[in-house]
C-alpha cells in the first residue's frame, strides 16, 4: 500500500472536512430553526473569506507584514467572523423574514436569489479575478515548514494545524453555548417546535436572529481558514464550497449538528480520496453521486431521525 | 327514521355560470383589493373590459403579434433576441408546469434543457457521424428527455420539498460536472476512454433542421419554427391546465397531504409534472442547437436557471400569460443592458416607474423628486469648485439625458474605487430606507435616489454583464418579498 499517498489524501481530506464542517453547521443550524435550505450560507463564507484577505492586504500585503503572525491571525478571524455574522443578519431580516409564514417553495427561491445576488455583487465590487492568502509569503514562509511530519514524509505545515485545531474550538464552543447557555436553550426549543417555544415566552425573533449570527460567523471563520491553507479567493468559491456543505449537511442528517461535523468529514474525505485513487476530474461527480443515493435511500440522513410527518 | 327523507332539503344545484372556486384560494379574500380598485376611473374601465376578454384572446393577439416581428423589421438582431425570448418562454413553461402548477421546486431543470441540446447534437452532427432527419430526432430527443425527467424523480417522489431541491440541484450538477469532462469517458473503468460530450470545446457542426429534403437557414425561418413549437405547447399546455389532471396538480401544491387523502395519485402526478416540464425543456434544447449549431456545458449552468426562475417568478408561477411577460420583460431588460445607452434610459425609466407606483400622494412624490434634482445640483456645483476631479467624466449616454445628467451626477475621472464604496453604501441605504416610514422615508429617499445614480453613471453601466445577473437577483428577491404572485398570477390566500 502507498502510504504517502494514502497520508496525503488523509491530511487533504481532514483540512477540507473541517472547512465544511464549519459551513455545514450554519447550514444545519438555520435549517433546525426555519426549516430553510439557506442557499446564501456559501455567499457568507466567501465573504469571510474576502475580509481576512482585506485585512492581510492592509498589514502590507503577504510579503511584508507589518505584525506578528498570530495576532494577523485574530483579527482575520475576528473580523471575518463578525462581518461574515452581520451578513448573515441583515439577509434574514430583510430577505427572510417577511416570508416565514409563505409557501416554503418561497423562501427557497429568495435564498436563490441572494446567492445569485452576493456573488454578482462580490464580482462587481472585488472583481472576477483569483486573489491569493500566499501564506507561503507569510515571514518568509516559515509557517509551512514548521508543523510536524508522519511517518512516510508526509509534511502536516502550521496552516493545516490551525485550520483543524481552529475550527474543533470553535465547534466546542458552540457546543458549549448551544448546550449550556439560555439563548442556546432557547435555541434548542425554537427548534423543537417554534410555536410552542414562542408561547412560553421565548422571544423567536432573537432566536432566529442569533443562529443566524452565529452560523453565519462560523461560516466567515471557514472562509479565512480555507484562504490560510488553499490561498485562493475568488467570488464564485461560495457556490462549490457551499454545495458540498450541503452534501455534508445533509449526509449527517440536517438540522443535527455533531451529524453536520461528521458529515463534513466524510465529504471531504471522500473527495480527497475520490481525487487521490479514482479520478480527478469526476470527484465532484462522484460526491454528488454519493449524496444522491444517500438521500434516496436515507432522507434524513446518516445520523439523523427518520421525521415522521404527523398532521 | 322512516320520514326523515324528506326533511332533508334538495341539493342544490350550481348555477351553470357561476365560475367553480379554485382549489385552496379563497377567491373573495384574494380579489378584494382587485375588486375595490376596480370600476374607479378609466382605469378600471380598462380593465374591466380586459377582464372579459376570454385568456385564449390574449394568447391569439401575442401570436399575431409574435409572427408579426420579422414582417415589420429585417433587423437580424432583434430578430435573434426575439428567438431567444420564445426559447426562454419555452423554458419558463415548462418549468411553470413543474414549479408553478405542482409545487415542485425543480433545480435541476436546465439539465433537462442541456440534455435535449446535447441529444439533437450528437444525433445531428458529424461527431458520431449521424446526420438523422430532424423529424426522427426531435421526437426521440422529446421522448428521451420525458424518459429522464421520470427517472429524475422517481427515487425522488418520496422526498418532501426540500429534499427534493436539493437532489435535483445536484442532479443538475452532475450533468454539467460530467458533461464539461466528457471528452474521455470509460464505462466504470472497464472501457477504453470514449470522447462522448466533447468536453470543453463542445459539440460544434451541429446540422440544421432539416425535413423533406429541406431545410431551415435562415434566422427568420428558425423565428417561426420557434414560434409554432411555443404555440403547440402553450396550446397543450393550457388544455392540460384546464384538465383533471391540472387541477389535480393544483391541489397537490396547494397540500399534498390533503390531495392524497381525496385519493389522488401523487406520485404518479409528481413522475408526469416532471417528465412534462423536462420534455418541454429537452424540445427547447434541439432548438437551441440547431440555431446556434454549437453546444457547450457552460450554457446549462446554474445562471440559465436562476434566469429561467426569475422569468417564472416575475411573471407569476403558476400563470401561462405571466410566463409570456415575464421571459419577455427579463430577456428584453438584459437584452437592453448591453448597450449602455439604451440601458441608462430603462434604469431611469424604472426608478420613476418605481417611485410612482411607490410613493403616494403625488405631492410627496414632487418634493422626492425636486429634491432629489435638487440635490443633485447643489453637489454638483459644491463639487465643482472643491474637487474639479470629480465632475470631468462623460455620462454614458448621449442627447438631452445626457447633458442633463453631465450637469447633475458627479463623474469622477476615476470611478472605480468610488463607485464600489458607493455601490455597497447604495446597498445598505435601500435596506435601510425600507425599514422606514413615513416622512422620514421620503427624507431618505431622496439621497439613496441620488446615489443610486451615482453608483449607476459610475460603477454598473461600466460593467454591463455583471450588472444584469445583479438584477435577476433582485428581482427575486423583491419579488418574493414584496409580490409573490408575480404581475399576473393571482394572490393566494392561506386559509386555515
Amino acid at each position: 500500500m502507498n502510504w504517502n499517498l494514502f497520508l496525503t489524501e488523509l491530511v487533504a481530506g481532514v483540512t477540507h472536512g473541517a472547512v465544511y464542517s464549519l459551513i455545514a453547521l450554519g447550514y444545519s443550524m438555520v435549517y433546525g430553526i426555519l426549516k430553510l435550505l439557506n442557499f446564501a450560507h456559501g455567499d457568507v463564507y466567501m465573504v469571510g473569506a474576502f475580509v481576512g484577505f482585506g485585512i492581510i492586504t492592509v498589514f502590507g500585503g503577504a510579503e511584508a507584514l507589518s505584525v506578528n503572525v498570530w495576532v494577523l491571525l485574530l483579527v482575520m478571524l475576528v473580523c471575518a467572523m463578525l462581518a461574515g455574522g452581520l451578513l448573515g443578519v441583515m439577509i434574514e431580516r430583510f430577505a427572510y423574514r417577511r416570508l416565514r409564514a409563505a409557501p416554503r417553495i418561497a423562501p427557497l427561491i429568495t435564498a436563490l436569489g441572494v446567492s445569485f445576488f452576493l456573488e454578482n455583487a462580490a464580482q462587481l465590487v472585488l472583481g472576477a479575478q483569483y486573489q491569493s492568502y500566499n501564506s507561503y509569503g507569510w515571514k518568509g514562509g516559515s509557517l509551512w515548514t514548521s508543523g510536524f511530519n508522519l511517518p512516510s514524509g508526509v509534511h502536516v505545515g502550521l496552516p493545516q494545524i490551525i485550520a483543524v485545531v481552529g475550527a474543533i474550538v470553535l465547534m466546542i464552543l458552540l457546543t458549549w453555548f448551544v448546550r449550556r447557555t439560555r439563548t442556546g436553550k432557547a435555541m434548542r426549543a425554537t427548534s423543537f417546535d417554534r410555536e410552542a417555544a414562542a408561547m412560553m415566552g421565548i422571544d423567536v425573533d432573537r432566536v432566529i436572529v442569533a443562529t443566524f449570527f452565529i452560523g453565519s460567523a462560523l461560516a466567515g471563520a471557514a472562509g479565512v481558514f480555507n484562504g490560510l491553507v488553499y490561498q485562493q479567493v475568488w467570488p464564485y468559491m461560495g457556490f462549490q464550497a457551499g454545495l458540498y456543505a450541503f452534501i455534508a449537511a445533509v449526509v449527517g442528517g440536517i438540522g443535527n449538528l455533531p451529524g453536520a461535523v461528521v458529515g463534513g468529514l466524510v465529504i471531504g474525505l471522500a473527495q480527497s480520496f475520490s481525487i487521490g485513487y479514482i479520478s480527478s476530474t469526476f470527484s465532484d461527480a462522484i460526491v454528488f453521486a454519493v449524496l444522491i443515493a444517500v438521500m434516496v435511500l436515507r432522507p434524513s440522513g446518516l445520523l439523523g431521525r427518520a421525521a415522521v410527518q404527523k398532521v | 327514521m322512516a320520514g326523515s327523507g324528506s326533511d332533508i332539503p334538495p341539493v342544490p344545484t350550481r348555477p351553470e355560470q357561476a365560475p367553480a372556486p379554485r382549489i385552496g384560494v379563497d377567491e373573495w379574500v384574494a380579489t378584494h383589493e382587485a375588486r375595490r380598485d376596480l370600476g374607479r376611473g378609466l382605469v378600471g374601465v380598462v380593465r374591466r373590459e380586459l377582464e372579459r376578454v376570454p385568456r385564449p384572446g390574449f394568447y391569439l393577439a401575442f401570436a399575431v403579434a409574435a409572427a408579426l416581428l420579422p414582417v415589420v423589421t429585417s433587423n437580424g438582431y432583434v430578430i435573434r433576441v426575439g428567438f431567444d425570448t420564445l426559447l426562454y418562454m419555452l423554458l419558463a413553461l415548462g418549468l411553470n408546469i413543474v414549479v408553478g402548477y405542482a409545487g415542485l421546486l425543480d433545480l435541476g431543470y436546465v439539465a433537462f434543457y442541456g440534455f435535449g441540446a446535447y441529444g439533437y447534437a450528437m444525433l445531428a452532427s458529424p461527431k458520431f457521424g449521424l446526420h438523422w432527419s430532424t423529424l426522427a430526432v426531435v421526437p426521440v430527443v422529446v421522448v428521451a428527455t420525458a424518459i429522464l425527467g421520470f427517472l429524475v424523480a422517481l427515487p425522488s417522489r418520496r422526498l418532501l420539498g426540500d429534499y427534493l431541491a436539493i437532489v435535483t440541484l445536484f442532479f443538475g450538477q452532475l450533468f454539467v460536472t460530467v458533461v464539461q469532462n466528457g471528452q474521455a469517458m470509460s464505462f466504470l473503468g472497464f472501457t477504453r476512454p470514449y470522447d462522448v460530450t466533447g468536453g470543453p470545446n463542445g459539440i460544434p457542426d451541429i446540422d440544421p433542421f432539416n425535413a423533406f429534403g429541406g431545410r431551415i437557414s435562415s434566422l427568420d425561418g428558425y423565428y417561426y419554427a420557434a414560434l409554432a413549437i411555443f404555440l403547440a405547447a402553450l396550446a397543450a399546455v393550457y388544455l392540460v391546465d384546464q384538465s383533471r389532471t391540472g387541477r389535480a396538480w393544483k391541489s397537490l401544491r396547494e397540500d399534498a397531504l390533503a390531495a392524497e387523502l381525496m385519493g389522488m395519485p401523487v406520485n404518479r402526478l409528481k413522475l408526469v409534472a416532471f417528465a412534462f416540464g423536462a420534455a418541454i425543456a429537452g424540445l427547447t434544447g434541439t432548438l437551441f442547437a440547431a440555431l446556434n449549431t454549437a453546444v457547450f456545458a457552460a450554457d446549462f449552468d446554474v445562471p440559465t436557471l436562476i434566469i429561467v426562475y426569475a422569468m417564472l417568478i416575475l411573471g407569476g408561477a403558476g400563470s401561462l400569460g405571466g410566463v409570456i411577460l415575464g421571459a419577455l420583460i427579463v430577456n428584453v431588460s438584459l437584452e437592453v443592458l448591453r448597450t449602455p445607452g439604451h440601458a441608462t434610459w430603462v434604469f431611469y425609466g424604472l426608478l420613476a416607474a418605481t417611485l410612482v407606483v411607490k410613493v403616494r400622494p403625488w405631492r410627496w412624490l414632487a418634493a422626492v423628486v425636486v429634491g432629489t434634482a435638487g440635490l443633485g445640483f447643489a453637489a454638483h456645483a459644491v463639487a465643482a469648485a472643491a474637487w474639479p476631479r470629480g465632475v470631468h467624466g462623460e455620462p454614458a449616454v448621449g442627447g438631452v439625458l445626457g447633458s442633463g445628467l453631465r450637469h447633475w451626477v458627479l463623474l469622477p475621472t476615476d470611478p472605480r474605487t468610488i463607485g464600489n464604496v458607493a455601490f455597497v453604501c447604495l446597498v445598505l441605504a435601500v435596506l435601510w430606507v425600507t425599514t422606514l416610514r413615513g416622512w422620514a422615508q421620503k427624507l431618505a429617499l431622496v439621497p439613496t435616489l441620488y446615489l443610486a445614480a451615482f453608483v449607476w453613471e459610475n460603477r454598473l453601466i461600466d460593467e454591463p454583464s455583471v450588472t444584469r445577473l445583479i438584477l435577476v437577483g433582485v428581482i427575486l428577491i423583491v419579488l418574493m418579498n414584496a409580490r409573490p404572485q408575480g404581475l399576473v398570477g393571482s394572490a393566494r390566500v392561506e386559509i386555515v
